[in-house]
This record gives structure tokens, sequence and C-alpha cells, in this order.
């Protein structure tokens, strides 16, 4: 296996399954996280229990649902429960051992906007908001994100304080009251960052096969902090590949359409 | 006390202009029906609430019926983001609109405070985020036994509540499963309630534990068969997920949205649902 064989969000996608346990119970969120909480699933963490905000405990979808509430995810599901009780008593009491996060905009100390581009009340782009995010990052007890990198979503300074990760950094999430770790990983098609254990600063500590670090960089605003133990991410297995494709391929024919048409 | 009543009838008799309204459902049993009779009866001034305002908030604010819109995740789930509440938002068009916005935890607990009868809800939330800068909703409050600084929203009455749940009983009692959402909730916590229900049935034949609306929670309900499509009915038929992928270009276009709405909304009746769901009706 040659670093031609996989595209960078293949790369992507499987690197952040590789971060699941078998004994998570993770709460995920739709698009990148999604597909990487499933390849783990379905590779080397098959009792994962897999928490979608929808209410849907213990999922096992066979494609990757469009929302996050889909149908496919309650059919599959150990039990479903309201929303409001899924906020209450799962994630806010604690339940959750990892949230995995996407995001538009990310800073250097892994705060998310996910709100707008430009000003609050004279947005240039209107996204969807927070949704569940803002809690996820405060009540799971740890969160890991997973997007690609652009400098126009590694940004110097949020547009938007959405989620808050590590505020400004050091002892900021403590100094704030919250006692969960916040974000301990984030996952990219380039490269894998964790934060300084004190400065909190996100820092590469592995290459994806095939990347520079000025590659890196070209896709940060800001200076990029490199480990001094840098790494290079272990290519993707055949196992995990197949398990990537055929799942993306049986969620495209999904989404093409279900109707079956009658006479 | 439940009434059987036609769609366009119990929208006529709950629904007026500038009241509140909270069309619910979690990508699961969106009521498209009602919201679709209420832009055809064209009741505006509205403040609208909901988690996952979806395609048919776009309709709503799209054709200029919405004052407010009361939120937490404002988008076409894993298509995009929603075209006619960006216009309006960025540009005013057709008219500008009030935002309040949540986080999906906030909104839970406010639905769930408005069914219990308190004033507001508390949780612990909102930590660090920039959402209370802009939202003057969300307060912050100390539990009076630890002094452990948590958030607090208002609750969560809205004037009509509408739901689409799966069936009713000759009484009027509602089941609803699958994904249940924040729907028992937001009856509880309304004044009023229109439920559009796939069919009436002589027994529910449910379980014991079973998310049930007793009649007499329940203002008016309606039988419309395929009233959540494009979203679902767990049992009766799929997601139309091609539908919402669709929706996008068509909401991007202001005069193609207005052609659109014409052509699905404006000219038709609640009848014409049952035939969009041909072909994804589940089979047993």
């Amino acid at each position: 296996m040659t670093a031609q064989d996989f595209t960078p969000d293949e790369m992507m996608a499987i690197a952040a399954s590789r971060a699941l346990s078998n004994t998570d119970v993770c709460f995920v969120g739709i698009g990148p996280p999604s597909a990487a909480c499933n390849i783990a699933r379905l590779t080397h963490a098959p009792d994962i229990t897999l928490i979608y905000e929808s209410g849907t405990i213990g999922t096992a979808p066979d494609i990757l649902p469009l929302s996050i509430g889909d149908g496919e995810l309650c059919d599959t599901a150990l039990t479903t429960v309201s929303v409001t009780e899924m906020f209450r008593y799962w994630l806010q009491g604690g339940k959750i051992t990892v949230g995995f996060l996407g995001a538009a905009q990310i800073d250097r100390f892994a705060n998310i906007n996910t709100t707008v581009v430009g000003d609050y009340d004279h947005p240039k782009v209107r996204l969807p908001g927070g949704g569940g995010a803002p809690e996820i990052s405060s009540s799971s007890q740890e969160t890991y994100i997973t997007m690609k990198q652009s400098k126009r979503g590694f940004v110097e300074k949020l547009d938007f304080f959405t989620s808050f990760g590590h505020g400004e950094g050091g002892d900021h999430r403590t100094r704030m009251g919250i006692t969960t770790k916040g974000p301990t990983l984030l996952i990219t098609d380039l490269a894998i960052w964790k934060p300084d254990p004190v400065t909190k600063e996100l820092t590469v500590v592995s290459l994806h096969p095939g990347t520079t670090k000025e590659r890196v960089q070209q896709t940060v605003s800001w200076a990029v902090r490199f480990s001094d133990d840098l790494q290079e991410t272990p290519v993707p297995t055949e196992e995990e590949l197949s398990v990537l494709r055929a799942l993306k391929a049986r969620t495209a024919a999904a989404h093409a359409g279900n109707r079956v048409e009658t006479a | 006390m439940a009434e059987f009543l036609s769609l366009k009838d119990a929208v006529k008799k709950h629904l007026k202009s500038g009241d509140t309204a909270a069309f619910e459902g979690f990508t699961h049993l969106i009521p498209h029906a009602a919201a679709h009779e209420v832009i055809r009866q064209g009741i505006d001034e509205l403040t609208v609430i909901r988690m996952t305002p979806d395609l048919i908030y776009d309709q709503l604010i799209g054709m200029g019926l919405v004052r407010k819109l009361i939120f937490s995740y404002a988008g076409n789930p894993g298509v995009g983001l929603l075209r006619r509440v960006r216009d309006s938002i960025e540009n005013g068009w057709p008219r500008p609109i009030e935002i309040e916005e949540h986080s999906h935890a906030a909104l839970a607990n406010a639905y769930e405070a408005g069914a219990a009868g308190l004033p507001c809800a508390v949780f612990r939330g909102y930590m660090g985020t920039e959402l209370q800068r802009v939202n003057p909703n969300i307060k912050k409050i100390n539990c009076p036994f630890t002094g452990e600084e948590l958030a607090a929203v208002p609750s969560i009455r809205p004037d009509v509540a509408f739901i689409h749940a799966l069936k009713a009983d000759r009484k009027g009692n509602v089941l609803i499963e699958g994904i249940v959402g924040v729907q028992k909730e937001a009856v509880l916590a309304a004044t009023h309630s229109i439920v559009t229900v796939e069919e009436v049935v002589d027994e529910l034949d449910t379980h014991m534990n079973a998310c049930i609306l007793p009649h007499w929670t329940v203002s008016a309900i309606c039988e419309v068969r395929g009233g959540a499509h494009p979203s679902y009915a767990q049992g009766y038929y799929g997601r139309d997920n091609k539908t919402y992928i669709d929706w996008d270009p068509i909401a991007a276009d202001r005069e193609r949205f207005q052609a659109w709405m014409e052509e699905h909304v404006l000219k038709q009746g609640p009848e014409v649902f049952a035939d969009r769901i041909k072909g994804l009706e589940v089979t047993p």
C-alpha cells in the first residue's frame, strides 16, 4: 500500500476512527464525525456505544444518516429517548465519554464557530448555529474534533465563539468552572493535532503520509506548532479502506433516492 | 378535549395572526402538511419556535409570514444552509426577521419547563459561549444549595403547538413512536395543539410505556396521510432524502422558490400528501 492509494478525506475519516475505543460512549455529530464513528464500529470497536442527539442510544446504522434523526438510527438503536432526556440525563448527566464534533471555524485553542461568518447582527454568511455543540463541548468527558484544513476554517480569530474549547489557553476552562477535559484531539485531512499539556495550544503530533509541514502551514492562518516528536500517521489498512468505501457506497445509493417506482 | 376537524378548519380555529407557534419534530414526524395549511391561510406576524427549523420554516419565512424565529439549529440537515432563512437574516428579504438563538440543550430544557408549568428552565450550559452576549434571554443563576453557577432560559409556552403523530384512536388519544423529539413537551406546554396523524384507528394497539398524548391534552386531530413528507413516519414511510437534497437549489433562488410554493403549496390541499409518499412506504 502506498500513499497514492487513498484520498486525504479517507485518511481523515480513518485516522479519526482509530481514536475511538470499544468501551467509548460517543455523542456523534453529523457529517465527518458520523463517518469516523461508524468506521470504528465496523472495524476495531464493534461494541462502541454511538449516541445521536435525536435520542438514539447504541445505534448501528448500515448507512450513514443524512440527518441526525434518520429512521435508520432509531431502527438499529438499543433504545430511543426523548430529546429532552438526551440532553438532560445522558449528556448533562456525564454519561458521555467522547463528544465528536465538526466545525466551520476553529482557532489555535480549539474553540469552535458554527454560527456566523462576519458580524452577528449583519452576517456575511449565516451558518446553522450551535445545535448540540455548546453543551457537548462542556458536558462530554472529552471532545474530539474533525474537519478539513483551510485558511478560511483555521483562523487567527473566530468570528463567533459558539463552543468553548480551551478559551485563551492554559487553565481557562478550569477558571470558567468547566470540569471536563474539553478538546483533546483534532483530526484533519493532513494531520493529527493535540493540545499542548500546559498552554493548550493545538500542536501537530502526526503528519498523514505524503503531507509536509509546509503544506500544513499553508492551510492554517496562525503560526503552526509542531511536536518535537513528530510522527507519521500509519497508512489506512486494506480493511479500513474497504469498510469506509463500502459504507460510502451504501450511503450514496440510499441518499440518491429510496422511492420505489410503482406502476 | 380532542376535536376531529379538517386541517383547514383546525388551523382556522386555533391559530391567529401574531401568535407564537411551535411546529415540532426532530427530523422525524415534521408537520409539513400543517405548515403548508398555515401558509395557504396566510396567517402572518408569527413568532415561530423550533429546535431544528428546516424546510417548513424556510418556507414560512420565505413567504413573509414570520416576525420572529426562536431556534437552536437552522440548517437543512446533511445538505447545508437554509437559503430562505439566510436571505431574510442577511438581506431582509422578503422582510427582516428578529431572531432569538439558543443551543439544543437550552430549548429542550425550555420545552420541558413549559410542560412542567415552570417560568424558566435551569441547566448546566452556555459555559464560555458567545450566545449569551447576543441573546438577553440567556441568564445565569446560582444554585441556592451549592452556589454552582447555572444557565437559565425562559420556558416555552406557545399559543399553538403543531405536531404530526402516527395514529389516534377514535377518542383522540395520540401515539408517537420512534424518535419522539420534544413533541410531547411541546403539546403539554401549549395553550392549543393541532395534531395531524397518519390514520385514525379503533385501537392504538401499543405497549404500556408508549409515548401517548391523552385526548384531553389535544385541541384538534386531523387525519392527513403522509402529512410529514418529506420527513418520515416510523413504520409508515421512510425519509425522502432526495427531496431534502433537491430543496437546496429551489430555495437558493427567490423566483424559483415562489414558483415552487405556488405550484406545490398554494394550489394544493392536504390530500396531496398521500400521493407524495407513494413508493416510500415501509413494507411490514
